[in-house]
């Protein structure tokens, strides 16, 4: 199994990137879009043997401990199986 | 005699910097302690210094907050030993949980490389107190994450526990809420700045304002 893991800034925080990539993209006159946030997505690999119980119990602790910053960061997971 | 403990990461490239700066000064022994480490207890202060530690992968100070001898800075800032963490350190610092709020990317998203000005907010601690409350110092910052980050409950008890040391003066240019530039942990033995008083403590480099830090966690 794997999973794509979305990290993404908290609503309200700032997030100079995104907005620079949004002025840019309605400089180029693509004029309807209102937001661009900019976040991490990482993929994840498991071994074969584990449920999915346990897949999901592995993504939720690496975004807790290490992948997100509680602060500042938000996250969410997909767990599929590989192709 | 006080024991000076410089951790170095992989990435680390203030901590000859910090070396220097303390090894200057007199009665001190500085080690540098390699961050695969695990005992501190024989130091009275530790340097976090400056750098990219783990090449910043994934957030600035994100990875180094596992390296092994971070339980032992963390065991050490308990028992009341003086930390200072500098630029990366800082980062590193907030990481862990010894320093409260976040450190997030530059207003500009740029690499900013500058003198800047600070205001000494607490003149009090163990870091400032050779200090006058008011005085105004001058180092570079040198950071692409420095935008302090924090909510309007922090910041208050930031300022009502004294735990501001340094704010940027008129000129804020990464973007820090409050223009903090470095804060104390709630005990005030643990200190994270962003710009580099030991990139400015001696006059050759344009300005020895951060020696003043380093006399002071001396002598206290």
């Amino acid at each position: 199994m794997k999973a794509k893991i979305y990290i993404t800034y908290k609503d309200g925080i700032l997030d100079p990137q995104g907005k620079t990539v949004g002025g840019a993209l309605n400089s180029m006159g693509l004029s309807n879009i209102q937001d661009v946030s900019i976040g991490k997505f990482i993929e994840m690999k498991f071994d074969p043997k584990l449920s999915k119980d346990e897949v999901v119990q592995l993504a939720e602790q690496s975004c807790k401990k290490l992948l997100a910053n509680p602060n500042t960061e938000q996250y969410s997971y997909e767990i599929m199986d590989e192709e | 005699m006080k024991k000076v403990a410089i951790i170095v990461f992989p990435g680390s490239n203030c901590d000859h910097d910090a070396f220097y700066v303390f090894d200057s000064l007199e009665n001190v022994k500085v080690d540098f302690i390699w961050h695969k480490d695990s005992d501190l207890s024989l130091y009275d202060i530790i340097v976090i210094p400056g750098g990219f530690s783990y090449g910043d992968y994934l957030r600035a100070g994100a990875i180094a907050r596992f390296s092994p001898i971070m339980k032992s800075i963390i065991a050490e800032s308990k028992k009341g030993k003086k930390i200072i963490g500098i630029c990366n350190g800082f980062q590193i610092l907030i990481e862990c949980g010894l320093l409260p709020g976040a450190l997030i990317i530059n207003k500009n998203i740029k690499f900013l490389s500058k003198m800047v000005c600070l205001d000494v907010i607490n003149d009090e601690s163990a870091f400032t107190h050779l200090f006058k409350k008011g005085d105004l110092i001058s180092m570079p910052i040198a950071h692409r994450q420095g935008n302090y980050l924090a909510d309007s409950d922090l910041i208050h008890k930031l300022e009502d526990n004294n735990q501001i040391a340094f704010k940027y003066h008129s000129q804020n240019l990464n973007g820090s809420v409050s223009d903090i530039a470095g804060i104390f942990n709630n005990e005030k033995n643990v200190l994270g700045m962003m710009p580099h008083p030991e990139r400015a403590s001696d006059l050759v480099l344009g300005s020895d304002d951060g020696l003043n830090i380093f006399k002071s966690i001396l002598e206290f």
